[in-house]
């Protein structure tokens, strides 16, 4: 539920794509087959695996999941936008996300969101920063609104995220 | 990972027993404090039985609608021969609202039980657990339960030697608020975009892969093994109002409290003792000025309404407003009514999925009006055209999404219009910059 990453300078298209589904990843999501009662039913745990396999889900990976699956390239990229933790661009090392929702606006997100562009020096929201270490985006709502301001960093969630806190948080994640 | 408060003298602990208790967590440490009995009685009655003692509880759902939880299981058919599905919703993603969070944090065995009992009620051999995206806590936690209850026995092809199965399955969401209402869920777990879909069908008639299927929320389908460990009656006596409302509910509170949380209380709790006392009221020299009680999705109450509402489904209703989920935001007087209700505006905008051009143009638009009248830059006629506008939105789409955007505007502008004319007029410096 967060706002998008942006395309870096990097170039948002790999050169050759290398296939995600081989080895380990392909096991991972043969195994998951007889839980559901259609190949279709995958498609969100595939593109789970593509995005801890490679950070991001390319067009060629999408195309990719289609032929696994047996849906069509432009279908998959149909459901891949539709949810905001898929990302369609290279992000940083470790993307954040952080909560502005009412509740924790009203307990100083915006604050804690301003502290976190220049900490990690993306200065805007949804820019990678120079060095490649960190994409800070907006999310809507993170469901812990009585600790605020609860920000996920990769699949790290921390709670209670103030201005003062940020660069001791920051400085775990080299 | 969060920060149990001690339990307080007016609480009710029954789901939050054993919230920040580490040894809950495993299949051993459930079992030694007293779970799966449930599940293990439940196998022994019948599912008419079972569906009996739920309805004869009041148990109703959590999620926000407040629909008989026995009632709901009994509309699925019997004898179709059908593959049936139970799916657990737990894609909490409504705005003030953490609660199933901490049931799948701290008991997740709870919440594996009170599935397969209800999976056996309903004809179920599978239960899909939807978890949203971003509880990366509750999915690791709720996904080594699951294994750990499948290694003991709990789950599988004979649960506990009886011969029957269950299956249970987590599901990881990928970000979507509207994924909460539960046919863009089932629409997701298939692999989909979240787009609500038409009733009729129902679930129960032809829901997940169009299989009859029964949606439930966390916090309710975790009632269910205490309903049947003691008894329907016990939980039907947990009422201090209405008899309609039943049992214990989770509240959580945010915002402007000085001890923000979850607390359990018995339905028909005085809103006021809860938000003054249990949650330790408002900051030094601060006055409660408003509360949205459901989570957002519903009208605002200002303090009159609040301080005088009892916490039930019909006690919150009396006063102006919807339980919902029972997520309470509260607004102290420094708060910007204006702002706070545009910050909501854009909230259901960029969650709406699009479908209904009612939604997708009206929450877009309500958004793009406060932002100009919080420029400085609002018209007169603004505010008859948000509450036109808000008409169009309510009753008018697939889901209510929409009419969840529009709640907040409507009450907003009858119950603070002072601080909406206040931009209009010039008397208040605009919040937001640009033109």
């Amino acid at each position: 539920m967060s706002g998008h990453a942006a395309p870096s300078a990097s170039g948002h298209h790999e050169e050759t794509h290398q296939p995600v589904f081989v080895g380990a990843p392909r096991e991972k999501l043969e195994a998951l087959f007889p839980k559901y009662p259609t190949k279709q039913a995958l498609l969100l745990p595939a593109l789970w695996i593509v995005q801890e396999e490679r950070g991001w889900i390319s067009p060629q990976a999408m195309a990719e999941v289609g032929e696994v699956l047996g849906l069509t390239p432009a279908y998959v990229k149909g459901v891949v936008t539709f949810y905001t933790m898929y990302h369609r661009h290279p992000v940083g090392r470790h993307v954040i996300q952080v909560c502005t929702t009412s509740p924790c606006h009203l307990c100083g997100a915006a604050e804690t969101m301003e502290a976190l562009l220049q900490g990690t020096g993306c200065g805007e929201l949804g820019i990678t920063s120079p060095d490649g270490r960190f994409t800070v985006i907006e999310v809507e709502c993170l469901g812990a609104c009585g600790f605020a301001t609860p920000i996920l960093i990769g699949d790290d969630f921390v709670e209670s995220v103030t201005p003062e806190r940020v660069s001791g948080i920051l400085e775990r994640y080299p | 990972m969060g920060f149990p408060h001690p339990i307080h003298p007016k609480e009710t602990p029954v789901l939050s027993t054993h919230f920040g208790d580490e040894g809950a967590r495993t299949f051993a440490g459930w079992v030694q404090r007293g779970g799966y009995q449930a599940l293990k009685k439940a196998l022994a009655m019948t599912p008419d039985a079972i569906i009996e003692e739920v309805k004869a509880s009041g148990l109703r759902g959590r999620g926000g609608a407040g629909f008989p939880t026995g009632l709901k299981w009994s509309f699925m058919p019997k004898g179709d021969g059908k593959p049936h599905y139970l799916v657990c919703n737990a894609d909490e993603s409504e705005p003030g609202t953490f609660k199933d969070r901490e049931i799948m944090r701290w008991t997740p065995h709870g919440l594996i039980e009170g599935c397969a009992i209800a999976a056996h009620a309903i004809g179920a051999e599978t239960c899909y657990i939807y978890i949203r995206g971003e509880f990366t806590d509750p999915l690791r936690i709720v996904q080594a339960a699951v294994e750990d209850a499948y290694a003991n026995g709990a789950l599988g092809a004979n649960v506990f030697g009886t011969g029957k199965r269950i299956e249970m399955v987590v599901h990881r969401g990928a970000g979507a608020y509207i994924c909460g209402e539960e046919t863009a869920l089932m629409n997701s777990l298939e692999g989909k975009r979240g787009n609500p879909r038409i009733k009729p069908p129902f679930p129960a008639q032809a829901g997940l892969f169009a299989m009859p299927t029964t949606v439930n929320n966390v916090e309710t389908l975790a009632a269910v093994p205490h309903i049947l460990m003691r008894g329907a009656a016990w939980y039907a006596g947990l009422s201090l109002s209405n008899p309609k409302s039943t049992g214990t509910k989770l509240f959580s509170v945010c915002g402007h409290v000085m001890k923000p949380g979850n607390f359990e209380v018995t339905m028909g709790f005085p809103m006021k003792d809860l938000i003054h006392d249990l949650a330790g009221g408002m900051r030094p020299g601060r006055t409660l000025k408003a509360v949205i009680p459901g989570g957002s999705s519903v009208p605002i109450m200002n303090r009159d309404e609040a301080e005088a509402a009892l916490c039930d489904y019909e006690g919150i209703i009396a006063q102006g407003s919807m339980l919902g989920s029972a997520g309470f935001i509260v607004m102290d007087d420094s708060a910007d009514m204006v702002y706070q209700i545009y910050r909501l505006a854009r909230f259901y905008a960029h969650e709406s999925c699009a479908q209904c051009t009612q939604c997708r143009e009206g929450t877009a638009w309500t958004t793009k009006i406060l932002e100009r009248m919080l420029k400085g830059q609002g018209k007169q006629a603004d505010l008859e055209l948000l509450l036109d506008l808000a008409d169009q939105m309510t009753g008018k789409t697939i889901c209510v999404l929409s009419d969840s955007c529009a709640a907040p505007v409507v009450s907003g502008i009858q119950k603070f219009r002072s601080e909406f004319d206040a931009y209009l007029s010039g008397a208040r410096a605009p919040a937001l910059a640009g033109a």
